[in-house]
């Protein structure tokens, strides 16, 4: 919330938003109407808090790392080796998602102040739905594991994200007696429920020692769940063997079921029932599922293995329907995994994109699905595609991050159609407070060929440096975009300065411009002037004066500046020794009167006088001296040596 | 992690790296470094231990895995960062201050020991103080603004100031005898200074014939102090001897974007380690029968045709083309990247020992302790 204190004095504000931030302004119209109290806040509502949290910025620096990844991977590969690479890839984003996660948890438990435990608390909870719908999707789309796997990776799916069990059980196993603990059956009730029959059996063995006398009956329960078929997808048996052994124990537990083998333990009769698949049974154990989506893996588990994934939805729809009260409403959670399991793409990215507020998930899993061939070509109104738009809206929203704009760059260069727009657009609008930055995001124009924004930013820089009387940079500037004009400029100073001074200041720039003279006129002559000196200043009259000549009669000296160099030959035409030769002297008499007629055709002196005068008088100085030099010349060329 | 390396997010762009210094009688490696970040809103300094030496008490994470210590708000990006002895670093700021933090080992606590605002400035804007060299208790700087300002830690004020130093962004400065700095500039001129002159004008300037490719980084050979390293705007890994007159000793393609960092190894010269905005970090090793490294043999590489570097006079072989020819007779000069993948510009290296750690713009910290040294 920000304090605007002139709002608070009656004055009309206007405003407009930046990229990430807003400008307000005083506006020219009178508050009309009664002027009540106005409030002198305005209150900045922050569209994405997440980009600002520090726990959250490591995923979206590792994921970028993976995105980065993920687009070089070899287009030479057929698509069926590349799977595997998916699924790794996928993987590797979760994997991400759940560091993220521990972290947070780890900050929100240790969080003293309830504010920001409930804060983190939330991200916590957003992170593991967004990992339970990536991991789904990983297993149904990805992975597209066909009948008899499919179970299998669902069930994995299932455990991973119920880790409470394993808390229970550790809590069981740690008590003094934990037969008789009081969650001992709901353990044991909970493994059989998520297929993990062998754990089931070793807590079981705890109960039967205890009851000897029911010992046949946890035998045979033993026997049961040792001897459910599961299937092995990497082994010789077919699905079809498979369905018909798993069919053949159905029956026998069935046979145990009508037999009452069970019924004087009503713990092993439910156990029982769960395992021929009664829905009833299952459904009294909501609390241990917790979730209509363990509700169906389980009755899958239990009615039919062999479920084909174009069956799933079937199963889905009728599991969410029985396993919620009619007074509940589904969550958005529950219709997103309702429309994976319809294997509705597009519905499952629509839906998440309403329901989260950062487009990191969707733009991510987009990406990944586009990559693996799923996504058909849905095409939006203005033409781009589904994923591209979502990478472009999710890096768009990087851009406004005063650090993270540097990932963004990476994610426009991967959509091809509006990415390089978007960049060339974004990228002028980067704050340039120091140099370094400045060089970074001049590499990353340069690397892509944008040579409109080198430019802008070149010259951003070179007036900055300007202004603060920093000619050297400026110029460095100025050759890092090749912009002749600008060198022109900083020459003009150069020369401006000398003119006021008498001297250079910014020798060692001066001196060591190197093949940078060549970038503009004004520079070769400010180097080739400097030259003069230098060689006027060593004694090498000669050089000197065949070096200022060449200035005027090249014309690389401006004519302004000629008047300077002509008062610059003045001593080397009056030393005792001649320096110019008749030649010579002819040219430069040649260019006084050249400059000289020029002035005398301008308009009436508009100076004072004085400087009129001053000026005769230095027209009529040279005019002597030349008329010496030549003078002594013409008798020194015709002298013969004796 | 790939190569040895250990990876930290650590959600802020690494701008400087450095490891606390040891002593030269223990024969530890080191176990504490220090990062300064940049472009954030709210930039920090940092300490952290790779828990060579058990400092850390910590049961989990990876070993070598680097566990931050401490952390201190810095006012604008970290621009340089030297450590002044044990406790103390000096930090460059972009606001042009020059701060020395003091890190308390016992409570593991950070605090402000002196501060120089605004040491570096124009007359109406602040200046970043872009570089910063020390030698207990002279520190010394060069900023943005062209000048160079000699401190005393422990000292108020200032002890020396050269005003227009330079025309140009000075962006690197390093000693090369008790009371002389090399500084590099953004016109690709090296310019020695000679405190022991009044007079504020440099007692040499070099600079390559051809292009003035801006300089970013020097660093001087350990044990030879007329031999300089330098890197800059284009990549390129020049090697000059500093009695030698105007062109470099050679000079070597090495990175396709700035060179941000070059140190030579501070035990093992014959290792240089160059980083940049590329992203990769390359590891120089040279191997020759005579004992001088090959690169200090001089010469021009074979690839760089437009570059004219003169034969020098010390040296009598033409080309370091060591990792084409592979031969033995003439000196190897072998170069490895050394990170596992492609990341953002890697902004800050440091080598001591047999450890190396480097900060980049992925937000990452990456650390080696078995460099092949």
């Amino acid at each position: 919330m920000q304090n605007i204190p002139a709002a608070s004095a009656g004055t009309h504000l206007g405003f407009a938003w930046g990229p990430g931030d807003i400008l307000v302004y005083e506006t020219l119209y009178k508050a009309s109407g009664a002027i009540g109290s106005g409030c002198p806040c305005i209150h900045e509502v922050r569209k994405d808090e997440d980009i600002y949290s520090p726990i959250l910025r490591k995923l979206f620096n590792e994921s970028h790392h993976i995105f980065v990844g993920l687009q070089t991977i070899g287009e030479d590969l057929p698509s069926k080796n590349k799977k595997p690479q998916f699924v790794s890839i996928s993987k590797n984003y979760r994997s991400v998602i759940r560091a993220c996660m521990e972290e947070l948890q780890q900050v929100a438990v240790s969080s003293k102040v309830a504010d920001v435990a409930t804060q983190y608390g939330n991200q916590v909870s957003i992170l593991l739905a967004i990992e339970l719908i990536w991991n789904l999707c990983e297993v149904l789309f990805i992975d597209a594991a066909p009948a008899g796997s499919l179970l299998l990776h669902l069930l994995d799916w299932v455990r991973l994200h119920k880790a409470d069990v394993d808390e229970k059980a550790r809590e069981v196993l740690q008590s003094e007696s934990p037969a008789e603990h009081h969650d001992y059956w709901n353990v044991v009730v909970s493994y059989v429920l998520q297929g993990r029959l062998e754990e089931a059996r070793q807590m079981l063995v705890k109960q039967a020692t205890l009851q000897p006398a029911a010992r046949s009956m946890y035998k045979l329960m033993d026997t049961l769940l040792s001897k459910m078929p599961f299937y092995n997808p990497g082994g010789t048996q077919t699905l079809t063997e498979f369905d018909v052994k798993w069919r053949h124990w159905h029956e026998e537990v069935d046979r145990c079921l009508q037999d009452n083998s069970f019924a004087s333990n009503k713990h092993l009769e439910v156990i029982c029932k769960i395992l021929v698949g009664d829905e009833d049974t299952l459904l009294e154990h909501k609390d241990l599922l917790s979730t209509w989506y363990h509700f169906l893996v389980t009755r899958l588990l239990f009615c039919h293995p062999t479920v084909k994934p174009t069956e799933l939805h079937y199963y889905a729809q009728s599991c969410l329907t029985m396993f919620l009260d009619s007074r509940s409403v589904p969550e958005p959670l529950d219709s997103i995994l309702l429309a994976a399991f319809e294997f509705d793409i597009h519905q499952v990215i629509k839906d998440c994109s309403i329901a989260l507020n950062n487009w990191w998930f969707v733009a991510h899993l987009t990406d990944l699905l586009d990559h693996c061939k799923l996504l058909q070509s849905h095409n939006l109104h203005f033409g781009s595609n589904l994923r591209e738009f979502l990478l472009l809206e999710y890096a768009s929203g990087l851009f406004t991050h005063h650090s993270l704009w540097q990932l963004a760059v990476d994610y426009f260069d991967h959509c091809p159609e509006f990415g390089r727009v978007y960049l060339e657009l974004q990228i002028e609008r980067v704050p340039l407070d120091t140099e370094r930055k400045a060089l970074k995001v001049l590499r990353i124009c340069e690397q892509r060929q944008m040579s409109e924004q080198v430019r802008s930013i070149c010259k951003i820089m070179a007036m900055r440096a300007l202004r603060n009387n920093r000619l050297g940079s400026a110029l460095s500037w100025s050759i890092r975009a090749k912009d002749a004009a600008f060198a022109t400029l900083i020459s003009e100073k150069f020369l401006q300065d000398y003119c006021a001074r008498g001297t250079f200041s910014d020798l060692d720039l001066i001196d060591n411009l190197g093949p940078a003279m060549l970038l503009s006129d004004r520079l070769t002559f400010l180097g080739k002037y400097r030259e003069f000196h230098k060689l006027y200043g060593e004694k090498r009259s000669g050089e000197a004066a065949k070096l200022l000549l060449s200035l005027m009669t090249a014309k690389i000296a401006p004519r302004s500046f000629w008047m300077t160099l002509l008062t610059d030959a003045l001593p080397l035409l009056e030393q005792k020794e001649v320096i110019f030769s008749a030649d010579q002297t002819h040219e430069l008499m040649f260019c006084l009167e050249e400059l000289t007629s020029l002035n005398t055709t301008a308009p009436g002196a508009d100076g004072p006088m004085q400087d009129e005068d001053t000026e005769l008088t230095k027209v009529e100085l040279l005019r002597l001296a030349l008329a010496r030099n030549l003078a002594r010349a013409i008798v020194k060329e015709g002298t013969v040596e004796a | 992690c790939a190569n040895g390396f250990a990876d930290e997010y650590v959600s802020q762009k690494i701008s400087k790296t450095r490891w606390r210094p040891v002593s030269h009688s223990s024969l530890q490696q080191p176990d504490i470094f220090a990062t300064g970040s940049w472009d954030n809103e709210d930039n920090k300094i940092s300490f952290w231990s790779i828990g060579n030496n058990g400092t850390t008490g910590m049961d989990d994470g990876f070993e070598g895995d680097p566990q931050l210590l401490c952390e201190h708000k810095h006012d604008g990006d970290v621009l340089d960062l030297q450590f002044l002895d044990q406790d103390r670093i000096v930090t460059a700021s972009s606001t042009g201050a020059v701060t020395i933090f003091r890190h308390h080992q016992n409570s593991q606590t950070i605090s402000v020991s002196q501060s120089w605002a605004r040491a570096h400035r124009y007359p109406c804007d602040n200046a970043p103080c872009t570089g910063v060299v020390c030698s207990s208790p002279e520190i010394v700087t060069v900023g943005e603004d062209g000048r160079i300002i000699v401190f005393r830690a422990d000292q108020e004020g200032v002890v020396r100031v050269i005003e227009n130093a330079d025309s140009s962004t000075i962006h690197a400065v390093t000693y090369l005898r008790t009371s002389e700095i090399l500084t590099v500039n953004s016109i690709g001129q090296l310019k020695l200074f000679d405190f022991r002159q009044q007079s504020n004008s440099p007692s040499q300037i070099l600079s390559l014939s051809g292009d003035r490719v801006p300089l970013h980084c020097v660093d001087r050979h350990p044990n030879q102090q007329h031999i300089v390293a330098t890197g800059g705007q284009d990549g390129m890994l020049c090697v000059w001897d500093v009695r030698q007159g105007n062109t470099p000793f050679s000079l070597m393609e090495a990175h396709s974007a700035e060179m941000w960092e070059v140190h030579f190894h501070p035990s093992n010269p014959d290792h240089l380690f160059t980083c940049s905005e590329d992203g990769s970090l390359l590891h120089w090793e040279t191997s020759s029968p005579s004992d001088m490294p090959s690169f200090l043999q001089g010469g021009r590489n074979n690839s760089m045709i437009s570059r004219s570097a003169m034969a020098p006079a010390g040296g009598n072989q033409s080309l370091i083309n060591a990792w084409l020819s592979g031969d033995s007779s003439k000196g190897r000069l072998e170069t490895t990247h050394m990170l596992p993948s492609q990341t953002l510009s890697v902004n800050s290296l440091d080598v001591l020992g047999q450890c190396l750690v480097c900060g980049t713009d992925g937000e990452a910290i990456f650390v080696n302790r078995q460099v092949p040294v």
